[in-house]
């Protein structure tokens, strides 16, 4: 039996690289500055897999991704980098999930990956920030979990050695197997894409998205059955729907404040008194300090 | 209503860290708010006296679990004993600190709880909701409040359906406070003999070091910074005073690390560490191209300088034209009479 590694990967935008362009005037998000990209901690994570992949004898790389029609990009990318196989779990229903729904959903997906023996993500999605996907599916599925992974130390079937980075030090554990392991920014960095499997994957497409081109792909399909990612839904899953999106989400989003003010020019203060506490005033009444 | 709970990491002194005290000095106030009582979850071995180290917290009822097994953290037996204990007292709130630890812990155990959870909040307050579609009103609901989308906007999220309205908060966001020197709660412990199965040691630490402290300028939401208009080693010492007071880290140009008034670690720019803050406040720094390639995605930038056309002015949000010597102390003083 291979040694089956699941990676969880995300399609987020690009929250690090837009500074005061992120937000519109009127507060909203500004989607033309954001950009879609693969989830940075994820590509560690990614790597890693690949690095595990390369120490057994007999292992494969499955990516799973969640998301709009569009995530299918994650997938060939990572199938580009060395990855065998991925699935778009995709379904309106998913739509408002939070980390609890998500990692209901995710973990469905993985349940149907079984037997495996490795699941990894990165440690977080920079949309979000919140880390909390990855303990969840683990809890979910049963298994320990290990966080903050910088490096692999040994593996094999049965068991793994970790490195993980903590926030003042490090620590090296020892998990049996199956195992959740979420990875750190700190680990290597992902491989770049490989030339070869760039051009022999550049046609995988989802259903869904053979259904937008308007050239035929069925021939081509036919020769070259790897090709298709296959997309699951909320019935593929066979997941309680009232456990998905708003319904199957405990969190609500109450409000939303924009915190980037437009400046076009600075605004001058002097060392005044007056002018010093209307500053402080404003910095703590929106929350950008205290 | 039920109690509000606080899990109290335990340090490798035996001490309980700094971020749960804070969050019982907060949770403290919340209770109060609510009229519920406080209680704390202490899970590790050898802790020094629990009940004088933070009774005067304010807190009444210790739940401690100890064990030679329990101490350094790991996940699984902590997170059977915090859902064992949630499943039988049914807390109204649990907050952990945003650590490596509480963002281990408290997404596992909300999970098992299938309960809301929401991660880094900047602030905890009590309000009431009232659903749009079914017009009920939800009373004292946690208001969870978070920067979200790489801080670029602040986030009020809620859990009206589901008990513990769970929070991480990261640490030096709450205050920390002593409520009474007197305080006296009662201790109950955790009965660990059923409750620990094998399947809870699946892993194992072999090697752990931890350093004391570390500077952490990459990971600081807000980043007080100085340059060579600092002047010198007593100007930078207010760097660090309000750097403190605000919950922020202290960052340098490099002229002011070749003039040798700080550390090369604290350096910002092409040759130091790149920085995203919410709020980066620079002091006496002129902003040469280098300087500003590392810290120029900041949400929002305060530029201090006696210098009118220093050209960090023209990226700052504010600039106030003045010697950092008079101004940090005015900022250190408004915000300690007036934050929360």
């Amino acid at each position: 039996m291979s040694f089956r590694i699941v990676v969880l990967a995300k399609q987020v935008p690009d929250t690090r690289n837009v500074g005061k362009d992120a937000m519109k005037a009127d507060g909203t998000v500004n989607r033309a500055a954001l950009p879609a990209i693969y989830n940075p901690e994820d590509l560690n994570a990614l790597e890693m897999a690949l690095h595990i992949k390369s120490k057994m004898k007999d292992a494969e790389v499955i990516i799973l991704t969640m998301g709009p029609p569009r995530a299918a990009e994650i997938i060939r990318e990572s199938i580009y980098r060395g990855a065998d196989a991925g699935y778009l779990i995709t379904d309106r229903k998913f739509a408002g999930s939070d980390t609890l729904a998500t990692s209901y959903a995710v973990s469905l997906a993985v349940k149907k990956l079984a037997p495996f023996h490795l699941v990894l993500s990165g440690r977080q999605a920079i949309d979000g920030d919140t880390a909390q996907v990855g303990p969840q599916t683990a809890e979910k599925l049963n298994i320990p979990q290990i966080t903050y992974a910088e490096e692999v130390v040994a593996v094999d079937e049965t068991q793994i050695t970790i490195k993980r980075r903590l926030e003042r030090g490090i620590e090296v554990v020892k998990s049996s197997l199956p195992a959740l392991i979420t990875v750190h920014s700190s680990a290597s960095e992902c491989r770049p894409r490989n030339a070869k499997l760039l051009m022999k994957h550049k046609h995988a497409r989802t259903v869904t998205e053979l259904q937008e081109e308007t050239r035929d792909y069925t021939e081509l399909y036919n020769k070259r059955p790897y090709l298709q990612i296959e997309e699951w839904t909320v019935a593929d899953l066979n997941a309680d729907v009232e456990m998905l999106g708003l319904s199957g989400s405990p969190t609500k989003v109450k409000k939303i404040e924009n915190v980037v003010l437009q400046q076009k020019e600075t605004i001058l203060l002097t060392e005044a008194d007056k002018d010093i506490e209307s500053l402080m005033k404003e910095l703590i009444g929106t929350h950008i300090i205290g | 209503m039920n109690n509000i709970f606080v899990y109290c990491e335990v340090n490798e002194d035996g001490l309980i860290a700094d971020v749960s005290l804070e969050l019982l000095s907060k949770g403290r106030k919340l209770a109060n708010d609510l009229n519920i009582k406080l209680e704390a979850v202490v899970i590790g071995d050898q802790i020094q006296n629990i009940e004088n180290q933070i009774y005067p917290y304010g807190v009444d009822v210790i739940h401690l679990a100890q064990d030679a097994r329990l101490f350094p953290y790991t996940t699984l037996p902590h997170s059977s004993i915090v859902v064992n204990l949630f499943k039988e007292e049914k807390p109204e709130i649990a907050i952990f600190g945003a650590t490596s630890v509480g963002r281990d812990l408290a997404p596992r155990v909300a999970s098992a709880l299938r309960c809301g959870l929401t991660a880094d909040c900047t602030s905890l307050e009590i309000g009431d909701h009232t659903e749009n579609k079914t017009q009920k009103t939800y009373k004292n609901l946690l208001y969870q409040i978070r920067p979200a989308f790489g801080g670029n906007i602040i986030a009020t999220i809620i859990n009206p359906d589901t008990r513990p309205q769970m929070a991480t908060v990261r640490e030096g966001v709450m205050k920390l406070e002593i409520f009474s020197p007197n305080y006296k709660g009662k201790l109950k412990k955790i009965n660990l003999e059923k409750l620990l199965k094998e399947d809870d040691f699946l892993v194992e630490i072999l090697e752990r070091h931890i350093e004391s402290q570390k500077i952490n300028i990459k990971g600081a939401q807000i980043i007080v910074a100085g340059g060579y208009g600092v002047g010198t080693k007593e100007n930078f010492d207010l760097l660090y005073q309000l750097a403190d007071v605000i919950g922020g880290e202290v960052g340098a140009s490099r002229a002011a690390v070749d003039a040798g008034l700080v550390d090369h670690a604290r350096q910002i720019g092409q040759t130091g560490i790149t920085v995203r803050p919410k709020l980066y406040i620079a002091c006496g720094i002129s902003g040469a191209v280098q300087h500003r390639a590392g810290m120029d995605q900041s949400a929002k930038i305060i530029s201090i300088n006696n210098d009118p056309k220093a050209p960090i002015n023209k990226i700052a949000d504010y600039t106030i034209i003045g010697n950092v010597g008079d101004i940090l102390p005015k900022m250190i003083k408004y915000y300690k009479e007036n934050s929360k």
